[in-house]
């Protein structure tokens, strides 16, 4: 065996494991994409628009956030582009720290490799970098079942979606707030959140009083967040004094 | 598709394209700890945080009532599906007994 088909196996194996050790997060991925296609729909979003933003956007928070503001009669495609950018700004953090993987390849198609980052693949690749293991072929095989799960779910959702005809009458429209507020839930790390959340939660219920459209979203996100990060560095700089 | 959705959709994609390729692009000069990574971290919450607060307030009893079921089966469960459940059954029947 040459060194060739050494490397090209062992990258195989690497893209295996990769898609191995997803499964249970593909899972979740797969409820959450489920919810996010039942909401699709009754957004008023279509089939095509649903597979379309799932493979070209592929990051499911801000496809949540553009659900909230989507609506059929004037669509605010600057907001929602914009609110799009704000919350996945984290994911620059990201595939920097994932730079020694891709280093090696040509810049355009490490650049096409970062599409497959997501939360939950960052977080298992960087896991196996920490371990002193970790192969970019690991995060493409992680990437591609995540992608796969994203899409078949969302589109499932949205397909499931049409039993349900007028969403009001069965407490659907509310479906939106409590999959908001799990979310959230689940993103609580401790006490250092409580403030940032109460600035971005009052930010916005001012902004939704005063501004017409929904830019209560980026107002009250910006806010929270800018607070957030002033007390964190202002408390890392007075536990460096 | 309708041309607004087509072109929502191609910018959504272009700025999480440019944000994932950037991020690599400008790994060697982008800060990992600092105000600016700090900022970052704490956007998406923020962002959810600013999403749940003027909907639960621009509802009535209902709602609020809801607004605490989901929560709880969220902390009971940690499951996204079964606290939204939790939620729309909620607001269901709140919205059923108190005629919201």
């Amino acid at each position: 065996m040459d060194a060739i088909t050494t490397h090209t196996g062992r990258r195989a194996d690497q893209f295996l494991l990769g898609a191995r050790m997803f499964i249970p997060l593909a899972i979740s991925v797969g409820a959450y994409g489920l919810v996010w296609g039942v909401l699709a729909r009754q957004s008023g979003l279509g089939l095509a628009e649903v597979g379309l933003m799932g493979a070209l956007v592929f990051a499911g928070a801000s496809q949540f956030v553009a659900l909230e503001m989507w609506s059929l009669d004037a669509l605010p495609v600057g907001a929602i582009v914009f609110a799009t950018l704000i919350v996945n700004l984290r994911l620059m953090l990201m595939t920097a720290t994932l730079r020694p993987l891709l280093g090696r390849l040509p810049a355009w198609q490490a650049a096409l490799a970062t599409h497959f980052v997501t939360d939950e693949t960052w977080a298992m690749t960087m896991a196996e970098m920490a371990r002193g293991r970790g192969a970019l072929a690991y995060l493409m095989g992680a990437g591609s079942l995540c992608f796969l799960s994203w899409l078949i779910a969302t589109l499932t959702g949205h397909v499931l979606g049409s039993a349900v005809d007028d969403p009001t009458r069965y407490g659907l429209d509310f479906a939106f707030t409590a999959t908001f507020l799990a979310l959230l839930l689940g993103m609580w790390r401790g006490k250092a959140d409580l403030v940032p959340w109460l600035v971005a939660a009052l930010a916005a219920i001012a902004t939704a009083r005063l501004v017409p459209g929904h830019w209560h979203v980026i107002v009250g996100g910006l806010a929270g967040s800018l607070v957030g990060a002033v007390i964190e560095t202002r408390r890392e700089r007075s536990n460096a004094a | 598709m309708p041309p607004d959705a087509l072109l929502a959709i191609l910018g959504m994609a272009a700025v999480t394209f440019a944000v994932r390729a950037g991020g690599y692009l400008v790994a060697n000069r982008l800060p990992a700890s600092g105000f600016v990574a700090a900022w970052m971290r704490h956007i998406p919450g923020a962002v959810l945080a600013a999403l749940v607060a003027p909907a639960v307030v621009a509802g009535g009893p209902a709602e609020w009532l809801a607004t605490l079921a989901t929560a709880l089966a969220f902390l009971v469960s940690r499951n996204l599906l079964a606290a939204m459940a939790a939620g729309v059954v909620a607001v269901y029947f709140a919205r059923m007994l108190l005629g919201g």
